[in-house]
C-alpha cells in the first residue's frame, strides 16, 4: 500500500515542473505523507518534526521503543540467568564468595546421589494424578456439554479450588490430614477405627499419594473448564443432527466430541509429563519434603537456598531440562506417529476408506 | 418397548450424572468448608468438639482479628495490592507492544525473536530462581517492592502469546486505513488498535491477576522484611508460632481467599473464558 502510495508521489514530484495540474490534484485531495513528502521536496527543508513523521524512521522507531523493555525483561530474566546456570554448573560456589573450577563433578554427584536422583521416582505418583485428573476432567466436561440443572454452582464448585493460593491450600490440606481431623472424622463416619487409619502426611506408603491427591483437587476443576471450552466450539447443530439420527450419549461423545478435543487432550498430556516431572508445589508448601516426599524440585530448592550450593543446584536444574525437552520431543514424535498430533479429525485408516470410496465414484461416473 | 428401555436408561444416566456431580462437589467444598467452621470457632469448641460441627455461631471474630494483628495483614494486603496495579498495567503495555511489533512488522531477526520466547516458556521457572536471585542481588534490588514487580513482570510469557494471537484476528486493513487518515505508527498503536484488545487485557488481567495474587515464591525470596510481604507470604508466617491452632490458621486461609471468592463471583464468565483463551497458546 505504502509503497504504491510513496511511489506515486515521487512521481508527482518528478513531474511537477511539467505538470501543474497533478500537483494541484494531489494537493486538493491532501493525500498525508504524500502531501509532506511533496512539500519537503519542493523546499527541501528538514526539521526535526518531518523527520520524525517520515514511515521509515517511524518504523524504526516505533520497533526499537516497543520491544526494547520486553527483550531486556527476557534477557535479564531468562537467557542471563540461563547462561549463568550453565557456567555455575562447573563450579563449587555460594552466592557469595569465591568460586573454584570442577569440571563435571556437579554432574556427576547428582546421578549418583541416591536422595537427588531418586526422588524423580517421587514424580511418578505425581503422573498418575495427572492421569486421574485428566480422566475426571473429561468426565466432567462431557456430562456438563449435555443439560445439567445447576451448572453454574457445580462448576464454580469444582473450579474454585484453582484460584486458591498455594500457601492456603497447604494449611488446608495439612488441617485435613491432620491425624484424628478432617479427614480422619470423615472415615470414622463409614466406619473405620481411628486406631487403622494411617498418618496421611507421614507414612511413607500413603503420603504421596496424599501429596498428588491435593493436586488432582485443584487443578480437575480447570481442566474441566479448558475440555469444556474446547467441547462447546463445536457447532450445537452437529449434537441436534446427532440426536436425530439417533445417536446415543456414548455415539455423540466418541464421534462428536472427542474427535473436536483431541488436540488439547494431546498438549495437556505433554503438559502433564513436564509439569509431573518438574512437581513442586505440595510437598513444598505440605511437608516441606519430610518423610520421603520431596520430589526434585524441592530439592533443588533446599540444595540451593538452605545449604546455597549453588552450583550442585544449577547442575540439577540443567539435568531437569534436558529431560524435559527430551520428554516433549518424545511424547511430540510419539503423537505425531500414532495420532497424527491429534490435529486432524479423522482417523489415518479412516482417511484411506474416503480415498478410496471417492475414487470408486470417480470410477463409477466415468463408466456412467 | 424399546421406547421405553431408551428412557429407562435415561433416567439412570441422568441420576447417575448428578450423582457424580455433587460427589465431585463435595469433594471440592469440604476441605474449604472445613475451614470456613474452624475459622468461627472459639478455642473451647475448637480442643473439644468434632471438626465437621458448625460452630455456635458465626459472629465470633476473634480468630480473625488475632491473624490480622498477628500476621500484620492489612499492611501486606496494601503491598499486594501496589504490586498487583502496578504488574498488571505494566504487563499489559509491554505485552501488548511486543505481540503489535511482532505481528504487523517483518524485520531481520523477528522469528528468532519470536522463538526466543517461545523457547522461554520450557525453561521451568523455579529451576531459573536460582540464578535470577543472584543476578537480583547483584543489582542490589532484593527487598524492594520495585525489584519483586520487576521479576513479576519479567517471566511473563503467556500474555505476550494472548496478545500475539488476538493481533492474528485484527484486520490489517484497520491500520492502513489509521495510516492513510494521518495516524502515525504510535497513533495506530494507542488511539486505533489498543481500545480494541480490550477481551485480550480483560484475559490478561484474571490470569495474570490470579497468579500475581497467588504468588509466594519469589515474594518468599526477594521481599524478607516483614513489613514488605505480600498476602501470600504472610500467611506463610503462621506456620512456626501456631503450629497446630489451626482455628486461627484457618481464619488467615479465609482472609486471603476472601477477596478471590468475591472476584470470582462477579467476574466468573470471564475467568472461565479467561481460562479457556489461556490455554490454547500450543
Amino acid at each position: 500500500m505504502w509503497a504504491w502510495k510513496s511511489q506515486s508521489s515521487k512521481n508527482l514530484c518528478g513531474q511537477e515542473g511539467k505538470n501543474n495540474l497533478l500537483l494541484d490534484y494531489n494537493s486538493v485531495l491532501q493525500i498525508p505523507g504524500g502531501g509532506k513528502m511533496n512539500q519537503q521536496s519542493v523546499s527541501g527543508s528538514s526539521s526535526f518534526k518531518q523527520w520524525f513523521l517520515k514511515r521509515d524512521v517511524q518504523r524504526v522507531l516505533v520497533i526499537v521503543t516497543f520491544m526494547a523493555v520486553p527483550l531486556l525483561l527476557l534477557l535479564m530474566f531468562t537467557y542471563i540467568p540461563f547462561a549463568k546456570m550453565i557456567q555455575f554448573s562447573f563450579y563449587n560456589m555460594k552466592y557469595i564468595g569465591e568460586r573454584r573450577f570442577v569440571g563435571l563433578a556437579n554432574y556427576r554427584r547428582v546421578f549418583q546421589n541416591k536422595e537427588l536422583f531418586g526422588s524423580l521416582l517421587v514424580s511418578l505418583y505425581y503422573m498418575g494424578g495427572g492421569v486421574v485428573q485428566l480422566a475426571l476432567a473429561l468426565l466432567f466436561a462431557s456430562l456438563f456439554v449435555f443439560k445439567v440443572k445447576g451448572e453454574a454452582v457445580f462448576k464454580a464448585a469444582m473450579f474454585f479450588p484453582y484460584l486458591i493460593c498455594g500457601i492456603a491450600i497447604g494449611f488446608i490440606f495439612k488441617f485435613f490430614y491432620f491425624h484424628g481431623y478432617v479427614l480422619d472424622t470423615i472415615l470414622q463416619l463409614f466406619g473405620w477405627k481411628l486406631e487403622d487409619l494411617p498418618l496421611w502426611l507421614q507414612d511413607t506408603k500413603i503420603n504421596n499419594v496424599a501429596l498428588a491427591a491435593t493436586s488432582v483437587w485443584r487443578y480437575t476443576g480447570q481442566n474441566v473448564i479448558l475440555f469444556l471450552g474446547a467441547m462447546m466450539s463445536v457447532d450445537s447443530d452437529l449434537y441436534e443432527a446427532a440426536a436425530l439420527d439417533g445417536c446415543n450419549r456414548w455415539q455423540q461423545f466418541r464421534y462428536i466430541i472427542l474427535p473436536s478435543i483431541k488436540s488439547i487432550i494431546v498438549l495437556n498430556i505433554i503438559l502433564c509429563v513436564s509439569g509431573c516431572l518438574s512437581a513442586f508445589e505440595p510437598p513444598y508448601v505440605i511437608t516441606n519434603g519430610s518423610f520421603g516426599t520431596a520430589t526434585y524440585f524441592v530439592q533443588m530448592n533446599s540444595v540451593a537456598h538452605e545449604t546455597q550450593k549453588v552450583g550442585l543446584a544449577s547442575a540439577m536444574a540443567i539435568v531437569l531440562l534436558a529431560l524435559i525437552i527430551l520428554c516433549t520431543i518424545g511424547q511430540r514424535l510419539f503423537f505425531k506417529y500414532v495420532f497424527n498430533n491429534g490435529t486432524e479429525d479423522e482417523s489415518k485408516s479412516a482417511a484411506r476408506a474416503r480415498k478410496k470410496a471417492e475414487k470408486a465414484q470417480k470410477r463409477k461416473g466415468a463408466r456412467a | 418397548m424399546i421406547q421405553l428401555k431408551k428412557s429407562f436408561l435415561g433416567t439412570v444416566f441422568d441420576v447417575l450424572k448428578y450423582v457424580m456431580l455433587t460427589l465431585a462437589s463435595l469433594i471440592a467444598v469440604i476441605p474449604v468448608a472445613v475451614c470456613v467452621f474452624t475459622a468461627f470457632k472459639t478455642e473451647e469448641e475448637y480442643t473439644h468438639g468434632s471438626v465437621l460441627e458448625l460452630p455456635k455461631s458465626f459472629a465470633y471474630l476473634e480468630n480473625f482479628k488475632e491473624a490480622i494483628v498477628k500476621a500484620n495483614m492489612l499492611q501486606c494486603f496494601l503491598n499486594t495490592i501496589l504490586v498487583l496495579i502496578v504488574v498488571l498495567v505494566c504487563s499489559v503495555f509491554i505485552s501488548a507492544m511486543l505481540a503489535y511489533v511482532l505481528n504487523r512488522f517483518t524485520f531481520p531477526g523477528r522469528n528468532m525473536i519470536e522463538s526466543l520466547f517461545l523457547f522461554a516458556s520450557l525453561l521451568p521457572g523455579i529451576a531459573m530462581q536460582v540464578t535470577i536471585y543472584q543476578i537480583m542481588y547483584s543489582l542490589g534490588l532484593i527487598n524492594h517492592l520495585y525489584g519483586y514487580m520487576i521479576v513479576l513482570m519479567g517471566t511473563d510469557i503467556i500474555s505476550i502469546y494472548l496478545f500475539l494471537q488476538f493481533f492474528e484476528n485484527l484486520p490489517v486493513s484497520l491500520d492502513e486505513s489509521a495510516t492513510m487518515d494521518g495516524c502515525t505508527y504510535f497513533g495506530v498503536f494507542f488511539r486505533i488498535l489498543f481500545p480494541l484488545l480490550k477481551p485480550a487485557i480483560m484475559t490478561t488481567v484474571v490470569l495474570k491477576g490470579v497468579s500475581v495474587y497467588n504468588e509466594y515464591y519469589a515474594s518468599n525470596l526477594y521481599l524478607q522484611r516483614p513489613e514488605l510481604r505480600t498476602i501470600s507470604t504472610a500467611l506463610y508466617t503462621f506456620t512456626g508460632p501456631y503450629g497446630s491452632k489451626y482455628n486461627y490458621i484457618c481464619a488467615g486461609v479465609l482472609i486471603t481467599i476472601i477477596p478471590l471468592l468475591v472476584f470470582f463471583l462477579i467476574f466468573q464468565k470471564q475467568v472461565y473464558s479467561g481460562m479457556a483463551a489461556g490455554a490454547v497458546k500450543g
